[in-house]
């Protein structure tokens, strides 16, 4: 791999990290599995782009963002708890009616940033080198969220909401509505994921209707990629092992681009396939840690 | 008078062929202190008493009151303010993720707001600590562990202290000591009574072991059918032996089968 393909590979991790950590609150806190995530991704980015666009101080642009991704978890939220829609089912119908409502935020399919001011520009006007401050101000972003994170789930409510996906019956016989719960959880989470794809589309330089496709299955990837590598005791312990596992899916995945054998080259639309392998083979690697008589749990 | 049921029903499988009445206009007032025993044979509705109670489901008709206030209508979580209850299920009570400082942590907070303090301080532990000892199974050494890492019983015993940190108005027992071994499950209900004693709560508790009934509490009470079909408090309770108490249970059931035979006849 070359130096600008890691460094690549880094930035990527660690921006699509912040939605990562969403994906971890839903998946795992909550044990609500929420394919909202591939609306609420574009949706952010959508939001950012037309409110950079329109003037709006990049910065200022995310907390839009963030508001709109909290919109849309807290829909998906509301039709299960209050529609009684299985999680699944309801992050879909959010999912699908967000792929019309980007295009109606973006008054088209997409919308290009380039030649207007985003988060890394005053870092750049400021004399640092363009390839660096990517990296570095993701990097802080993405660490910013964790401490957040980490954070708020010893707080009160992030204990109630830890309960919530334990064990219900009991956190309600405890005085708490888990449906309040349910709604502030999903709502958080796609909030942390719009914001993730506020920033891509700064870094990219355009925001596309069809960025999302995927993202659910690169979210879990690195969840279960940095539960299995970092281990999972512990919240402090998993949020951190999650935000090295979405760095570590993007290293895999740039590695996998650049493999060459022979005639066979790798390439993008061959990610699906490597990203679905990579999950199987995170999954396994506990069972065959076992047999193997490797580390003992 | 601490709760009162009036004509409480209950319906399972409302409106479809095997609508079954699980609460038959149930009357019933329960006084503050009061320990009450419930029995019955399955199906009598003692769970589903409870469970509405807790407000599991709100009452298909009927009011129950509060001292004053009529909570019939009140979900499961707003309840949980003036009610508290335990399972039979050990993994019910407790969340297998969380540590055991934290489970109490949730657990004295029942029925208030929840904000973004921390979710466990210092002086909590203190008084974790000092509970824990109470209970002599050595759990004050293991704060921070998980609770998945206890046995069946030591989450029960668990469950029973965090059912009470704040001491609820109302204590409910769904047959908490069933799904324990004998020695645990005595251990268990020795817990419960010194508990119960202490903060003189009013408590109503489900069993299948009639001997228990009998010497636990201050009234018995048997359900048959979702409906109350014995009520027995103070001295006449003390003195009622379990051959009484079987001898009563196979009267009524009698009495039943005789008026159906006489209505079919």
């Amino acid at each position: 791999m070359t130096w600008y393909a890691f460094i690549g590979a880094l930035e990527q991790g660690l921006v699509y990290g912040i939605m990562v950590l969403g994906v971890y609150l839903t998946f795992r806190v909550l044990d609500f599995p929420d394919l909202t995530v591939d609306g609420s991704l574009p949706l952010g980015a959508s939001v950012s782009a037309v409110a950079i666009t329109n003037g709006v101080n990049p910065f200022l642009s995310l907390a839009l963002a963030a508001l709109a991704g909290f919109a849309a978890g807290a829909v998906t939220a509301l039709l299960n708890t209050k529609l009684k829609i299985l999680h699944l089912l309801a992050s879909i119908l959010t999912m699908i009616a967000l792929y019309s409502i980007n295009i109606r935020i973006m008054d088209g399919p997409n919308i290009s940033l380039l030649g207007v001011d985003t988060v890394l520009d005053p870092f750049i006007s400021m004399g640092l080198a363009g390839y660096a401050v990517a990296p570095v101000l993701y990097g802080g972003f993405a660490i910013a969220v964790t401490v957040a994170i980490i954070w708020f789930l010893h707080t009160e409510l992030g204990q109630a909401m830890l309960a919530t996906g334990d064990n219900p019956q009991m956190i309600t016989s405890l005085g708490v509505n888990t449906h309040h719960i349910i709604i502030l959880g999903v709502g958080l989470s796609n909030a942390m994921v719009a914001v993730s794809g506020a920033l891509v589309a700064q870094n990219q330089g355009a925001s596309d209707v069809n960025m999302g496709i995927g993202t659910i299955i690169a979210g879990l990837a690195s969840v279960i990629l940095g539960e299995t590598v970092f281990g999972r005791s512990g919240v402090a312990r998993a949020c951190i092992a999650v935000l090295l596992g979405s760095v570590l899916y993007r290293l895999a995945i740039a590695l996998a681009l650049g493999l060459k054998l022979g005639v066979f080259a790798v390439t993008p639309s061959d990610l699906n396939l490597i990203t679905a392998i990579l999950v199987v083979v995170a999954l396994m690697a506990p069972s065959v840690k076992r047999r193997f008589g490797g580390a003992r749990s | 008078m601490m709760i009162q049921l009036e004509q409480l029903t209950h319906y399972f499988h409302k409106g479809s062929v095997n609508q079954v009445m699980a609460l038959d206009r149930i009357n019933l007032t329960v006084e503050k202190g009061d320990f009450i025993t419930i029995i019955g044979s399955n199906g009598a509705g003692k769970s589903t008493l409870l469970n509405s109670l807790a407000g599991t489901f709100p009452p298909d008709s009927g009011r129950l009151l509060l001292g004053e206030k009529d909570i019939s209508q009140w979900p499961e979580h707003r309840r949980a303010k003036f009610i508290s209850r335990v399972f039979q299920d050990p993994l019910m009570g407790t969340c297998a993720s969380l540590t055991i400082e934290q489970n109490m942590a949730l657990a004295l907070r029942r029925g208030k707001a929840r904000g973004f303090s921390m979710g466990v301080n210092r002086e909590d532990r203190q008084r974790f600590r000092s509970k824990l000892t109470h209970l002599g199974l050595g759990l004050e050494e293991r704060l921070g562990d998980s609770v998945g890492l206890l046995s069946g019983g030591q989450r029960q015993a668990l469950t029973m202290l965090m059912a009470t940190l704040i001491p609820p108005q109302v204590l409910l027992l769904d047959e908490h000591t069933a799904a324990l071994d004998p020695k645990t499950a005595r251990q268990i209900l020795e817990l419960t009574q010194n508990i119960i004693t202490e903060q003189h709560l009013t408590t109503l508790m489900v069993t299948h072991n009639m001997r228990q009934a009998l010497k636990l509490g201050n009234r018995l009470i048997m359900l048959h059918h979702g409906k109350i079909i014995l009520d027995i408090k103070g001295e006449e309770k003390s003195k009622l032996s379990q051959e009484d108490l079987v001898a009563r249970f196979y009267d009524r059931q009698e009495e039943e089968l005789l008026t159906d035979r006489m209505l079919l006849g």
